[in-house]
């Protein structure tokens, strides 16, 4: 296998909100000798909330990402399951109907870019299990996480709708029972803690609008990651980070009892079971304080 | 000839059994069985009933995926149980399969549940054609291809509740009308014979409105017709704006937001999004922003990385916009 190299979205969290995502995606990028070319040039996604108030600019503006990974000829490799959903469903859409994929690219023509449908895109979650192997990953590990219980919290936007989803990635995944995540810990040697809200929803995106209901669902994973024995929490979504790791106080009023969990990106947990130090993985800017490293 | 190896597994059942008169709490009792490869969720059923216990119930009716009486869960997952194969749950799930009613709260014995909220918030989106009908027409009242087009496939909708009783919003929320009646409110908005005029606004009204979907897909997952509620959910905001009804609210801030945001920086502003959506409202997140702010978690505006070739996202916001707010 030569050396895996992808064009990198990163995705607006990781460069404001989440920096301790961008951070140990580079550390563990590196420690696997994946290169990642960072599309600079790219817009935010849309989050799934422009396409509510314009779909036809929100199309524009994925294709016009996945237009710069084109470019290089490279797979784009998301680091948000939001990121993933918006760009995997434009690519969807636009290779599935010619008509609307001449009427996006009549609009790129206008700044000298095209949508050819050429690249693929996938998580890099799936990057890692399709492409680089967790058998590979198991051979480098160096502190096994063996002592600890890890509850998998999988994120909407990587599992659901399965259709487009499985369309992105080799590794079939079912959305009522997936395994990726899970299979990740165990190669960390971690212990998985199995839990009805693995693959629920975390409510980040009615935040503003439905503060209670999104309180709720974030009390109620993180309730069921503590139930199941949990010491923390992993994701590979920077949104559903967010909603764990900061709004714990909300959910703790939202389900009438104290949830706190540490939850950690899936880069993290990887660089701390591959030997990254510490401070390369960020967890300083934790709200909820990491206190097992 | 060729002859078909029918396939048995042992399959353990834990059912969920509650009897509303009688019991104070459910209970689960197990089942276990010889399932072969060719039976679907409902010759479960009908052989709990048959072989062991006559009292265990739920509704059944067509056994062709059409009539909606006998939605499910198996191992939480919304099944319609005349369609859904047992080689299909083994082989997602393995032998040990959960058999529970659409919703444990709404149970009134068994499978059997009270979907009066269903029907309740079905019936409010005016379900149905409204308009004036010409008793004496001179011509045929022609609909296109692509006008018929236009209802996405919401009109096969069987009203099973899958969808309704899959979303996260609707188990916690009393007030949200849920994935099935929107996607029922669509179908009858996208249809061009339809002349109501108030059933977006009533929809854009009605409990939490519709801007509470927490974007999920669950309801896209579990609907056995395929429908995907949710892109209807999404077409009904599209609607909202494009026929000026959408009221200036925090959810519908938000979505043009993003718009501000794009054209101003390329990336997402993400502290000036939450600023222009909330308005005063930004008050009752102070306390997280200064916890994320003394982590690290919050860039100033002036500290945000630009995309490159800011221009060109700027030529395509003002050139492909399609609404306005």
């Amino acid at each position: 296998m030569g050396k895996l190299k992808y064009a990198l979205f990163t995705g607006c969290t990781a460069k404001q909100s989440t920096p301790e995502q961008m951070m140990s995606t580079m550390a563990v990028a590196e420690k696997l000798d994946i290169e990642l070319v960072e599309l600079t040039e790219a817009s935010c996604c849309g989050a799934s909330h422009l396409q509510d108030y314009d779909d036809f600019l929100s199309l524009v503006l994925n294709a016009r990402n996945i237009a710069y990974a084109e470019k290089h000829g490279l797979t784009m490799v998301t680091i948000c399951n939001t990121c993933q959903l918006n760009t995997a469903m434009t690519k969807h859409r636009l290779d599935n109907n010619a008509d609307l994929k001449a009427r996006v690219n009549e609009k790129l023509e206008e700044v000298g870019l095209v949508y050819a449908g050429t690249s693929k895109i996938t998580h890099f979650l799936y990057a890692i299990i399709d492409d680089f192997g967790l058998d590979k990953i198991k051979k480098m590990v160096v502190t096994p996480l063996s002592q600890f219980n890890i509850a998998p919290f999988y994120g909407c936007h990587n599992i659901r709708p399965s259709e487009l989803q499985n369309e992105t990635h080799d590794t079939p995944e079912n959305s009522y029972n997936p395994t990726s995540l899970d299979d990740l810990i165990i190669a960390c040697g971690g212990n998985t803690v199995d839990y009805e809200q693995k693959n629920k929803c975390c409510g980040f995106h009615a935040e503003l609008q439905a503060p209670k209901v999104a309180a709720t669902l974030t009390g109620n994973a993180i309730a069921g990651a503590m139930d199941g024995n949990a010491d923390w929490m992993v994701t590979p979504c920077p949104l559903c980070h967010l909603k764990l790791d900061t709004q714990t106080h909300h959910a703790s009023v939202a389900v009438g009892r104290e949830v706190s969990l540490p939850v950690l990106h899936m880069q993290q947990m990887i660089g701390l079971a591959l030997g990254c130090p510490p401070e390369t993985l960020g967890m300083k800017h934790h709200v909820t304080k990491v206190d097992f490293v | 000839m060729s002859t078909t190896t029918i396939n048995t597994q042992k399959v353990n059942f834990n059912v969920f059994r509650f009897n509303a008169d009688e019991d104070y709490l459910p209970y689960y009792e197990n089942y276990s069985m010889d399932v072969t490869s060719e039976e679907v969720v409902l010759d479960i059923l009908n052989r709990i009933k048959w072989d062991h216990d006559g009292s265990f119930s739920y509704r059944r009716s067509c056994r062709h995926g059409i009539c909606g009486t006998c939605a499910i869960k198996v191992n939480g997952r919304v099944t319609l149980a005349c369609k859904e194969s047992m080689t299909d749950m083994i082989e997602i799930f393995g032998n040990e399969l959960t058999i529970e009613p659409l919703s444990k709260k709404r149970a009134i014995k068994d499978m059997i549940i009270d979907k009066a909220d269903f029907w309740e918030k079905h019936e409010a989106v005016t379900p149905y054609l409204d308009t004036e009908i010409d008793e004496n027409p001179t011509a045929e009242n022609l609909v296109t291809p692509a006008q018929a087009n236009a209802l996405d496939e919401a009109d096969l909708c069987i009203q099973c509740g899958a969808c309704h009783y899959a979303c996260p919003v609707v188990e916690i929320s009393d007030a949200f009308m849920g994935p099935a009646a929107f996607a029922a409110a669509y179908r009858f908005e996208a249809d061009v014979r339809d002349g109501n005029d108030s059933r977006l606004t009533d929809v854009n009204q009605m409990g939490s409105g519709v801007w509470d979907c927490v974007k999920c897909f669950e309801c896209a997952e579990a609907c056995p017709k395929e429908i995907n509620p949710i892109e209807k959910i999404g077409k009904l905001h599209n609607m909202l704006f494009q026929s000026g009804q959408a009221n200036s609210n925090v959810a519908t801030r938000h979505a043009v937001g993003f718009e501000k945001s794009i054209k101003r920086n390329g990336v997402l502003d993400e502290g000036g999004l939450v600023l222009y959506s909330e308005l005063a409202g930004i008050v009752k997140h102070v306390p997280v922003a200064l916890k994320m702010f003394s982590k690290g978690k919050i860039v100033p505006p002036w500290g945000i990385i630009k995309s490159d070739n800011l221009d060109e996202i700027q030529k395509l916001v003002k050139s492909s916009s399609t609404a306005k707010f």
